[in-house]
């Protein structure tokens, strides 16, 4: 172990690093949800109750939308977590003594952002209520009536996010692993060396170690998909194909990453080891586990450098909002980048030579 | 083409450690090179700039009339390489070790299938191709390499102490087949700190401590080498007496060969002062290879 310095120092660094780095980003609590907000009523009452909504720290007030398909729009494409609806005639129904609807759409494919924001938002809903009955004895009711709607898991069902999200972390898991491993096996074993004796090229025998796993990779997505669709019922709302076809990116990039730590790994062991350390921020930061919203920025923007990040996206907005290509072209673009840079660095990287 | 391989000065450093250092010599096409040295020699360094495979810190090479700066890739089409490991595949089988370096040096896929063939009869596998790898013992698994380093036919191959682990009948085998492809105009550049092996050489090239020694016949080295006269001397108490004798004014050199002293004297007239000395006639021997190899590593 003294002499395995690499493995020394991942066996400090795992500690120290990881948990420093979980320890600031592991927040249940989200705060600054993106909100989108559709207000037809433009008026006092409906401003009154957008600002409690604001200032309670939990709802940022990003979008303004001015239709109820740009609020589709916002929610299904990720950018907005959540909706705030007022009917054009808001402030008269509330003029009247009545209640005032208001809806509240929330991104239930997360389910703990979706938990957090429909509870805060029955709460405002409750607390504004009371502020104003204790001015005014002229409602009946509350004069706020929040209407929540969590889309895409409207029955909160547990298996739905996660089948998707475990799917991911199981392809990402062993691309990376089998890969990392498999070309350091060969190394030690000496059939590397043999191999870039033979006239060979780089191009090739790395296209040699990355399609029988893209291969595997779909492999594994069909299992974790029949188990999850026969098994726990996850309603597969988007293109069957397009989730195939999107998965090629992710499924590269993990290969990308598994090849990049091949190259400085010394031994299977360190090539496990690494493979271990990258695959904890992924887990812990892709989103799957916490929310990445609730995330301090420096730690935000670490969980953009994660394939799963972009993956968990993909796969989620398929298979439970329904959303096709059109909403995920940046998060396949950011994939296609991560292959093209880790495989071509890999490419590069491996010279044909020894030492 | 005159030579099959040359080098000019080559040297690779690793850190401050010098592996090969100024290396220049001259194998003929058709020959059996032999590369003698002790461990940590550089003999392996060697073969691997040869290969193609390191890059040499300094000096230059060609190999088939490829330089070694640049020309590479043409290089490998023509080589054939078995490092010490027997390098194969253990979850394939023996066929399919081949059939997948066959593919590699890009052999029609109509020859394919008799190239295999024959490789398997020359190793003497025929019978037991299916086997998977993992289950062949080292002087299969020998040839086996052997077979996938020459599938392609290369003009010249480089075994790196191919015999490393063997049993002797298996050494005796392999010798026989590389004899053969030498006679067949493969040029061989083989490896080894076995003597017996060494014998098998058309010429031997002495490597210690990265610096070539010597380079010769097997027969010649044995002449040259030993400057003076070697004698055998067959005393009751060997042991205690090589130290001694050691010290001797006229006696270059003293080693055990079993039972047996090895003196090198300084000149044949110094045989009557040794008899007189130790009591015992002094025979007048030819060097083996050992010897000289003892010698030339001493020297260093």
């Amino acid at each position: 172990m003294r002499r395995d310095r690499m493995t020394l120092g991942l066996i400090f660094m795992l500690p120290l690093v990881q948990l420093l780095l979980f320890g600031y980003a592991i927040q249940t609590e989200v705060k600054h949800i993106p909100t989108v907000v559709f207000d037809q009523s433009l008026s006092v009452e409906s401003r009154d109750l957008l600002d409690a909504f604001g200032a309670s720290g939990y709802f940022d007030m990003t979008y303004a939308a001015s239709s109820y398909t740009e609020v589709n729009q916002m929610i299904d494409s990720g950018a907005a977590k959540v909706g705030i609806i007022f009917p054009p005639d808001f402030a008269r129904v509330i003029q009247r003594g009545e209640s005032g609807q208001v809806q509240v759409i929330v991104d239930a494919s997360d389910n703990m952002v979706a938990n957090q924001a429909m509870a805060v938002a029955n709460s405002i809903g409750l607390l504004q209520s009371q502020k104003v009955l204790l001015q005014s004895k002229q409602f009946k009711g509350p004069p706020y009536d929040i209407r929540v709607r969590p889309w895409y898991n409207p029955d909160g069902i547990t298996a739905f996010y996660m089948v998707p999200a475990i799917l991911g972390i199981i392809v990402t898991m062993t691309m990376v692993i089998m890969t990392s491993m498999g070309i350091v096996r060969e190394r030690e074993r000496g059939t590397l060396e043999q191999l870039i004796v033979t006239p060979i090229k780089s191009y090739e025998l790395m296209i040699g170690k990355i399609v029988p796993y893209i291969a595997l990779g779909y492999l594994q997505i069909t299992v974790a998909l029949l188990v999850g669709v026969l098994i726990f019922h996850v309603p597969i709302r988007g293109s069957l194909l397009e989730l195939y076809l999107l998965t090629l990116f992710f499924i590269t990039a993990s290969l990308g990453l598994g090849i990049l730590i091949s190259n400085i790994a010394k031994s299977q062991m360190q090539a496990f080891q690494m493979s271990f350390f990258v695959m904890l921020p992924s887990i812990l930061l892709s989103g799957f586990m916490f929310p990445r919203e609730a995330m301090p920025k420096v730690i935000y923007y670490l969980s953009t450098i994660i394939p799963l990040t972009y993956y968990l996206d993909i796969i989620r907005g398929i298979v439970l909002k329904g959303i096709g290509f059109p909403y995920l072209v940046g998060q396949v673009v950011s994939l296609l980048v991560f292959s093209v840079v880790l495989l071509t660095l890999s490419i590069l990287k491996f010279k044909k030579k020894i030492a | 083409m005159e030579y099959a391989v040359t080098t000019d000065r080559l040297t690779r450093v690793f850190g401050n450690f010098t592996a090969v250092d100024q290396l220049t010599l001259q194998i003929k096409p058709g020959e059996i090179y032999g590369f003698l040295g002790p461990n940590g020699s550089g003999k392996t360094t060697a073969i691997r700039m040869l290969c193609g495979i390191l890059e040499p810190t300094s000096g230059t090479a060609t190999v088939l009339g490829y330089d070694l700066s640049g020309e590479t890739e043409q290089i490998k089409r023509r080589i054939g390489y078995m490092s010490q490991k027997f390098s194969l595949y253990d979850d394939l089988t023996a066929a399919e070790n081949l059939g997948f370096y066959a593919g590699l040096y890009n052999i029609p896929r109509r020859e394919r299938k008799s190239r295999v063939q024959e490789m398997l009869d020359m190793a003497g596998l025929t019978g037991r191709e299916d086997e998977l790898v993992a289950h062949l013992s080292g002087g299969w698994k020998q040839r086996l390499a052997l077979g996938c380093a020459i599938i392609s036919r290369p003009a010249i191959v480089f075994l790196d102490e191919p015999t490393s682990g063997v049993s002797p009948t298996s050494r005796r085998r392999f010798f026989n087949i590389i004899s053969r492809l030498a006679s067949e105009g493969t040029t061989v550049m083989v490896t080894t700190h076995f003597m017996d092996e060494a014998e098998y050489c058309n010429k031997i090239a002495f490597i210690s401590s990265g610096r070539l020694m010597a380079v010769d016949t097997p027969d010649n080295l044995k002449q040259n080498v030993l400057a003076g006269c070697l004698v055998e001397l067959d005393l009751p108490n060997a042991m205690d007496q090589l130290e001694n004798i050691e010290q001797l004014p006229y006696v270059k050199e003293c080693s055990v060969h079993g039972l047996l002293l090895h003196v090198l004297l300084e000149d044949e007239s110094n045989l009557g002062l040794l008899e007189e000395y130790t009591g015992v006639p002094a025979k007048p021997i030819t060097p083996s290879l050992e010897d000289v190899f003892i010698a030339l590593a001493n020297k260093n």
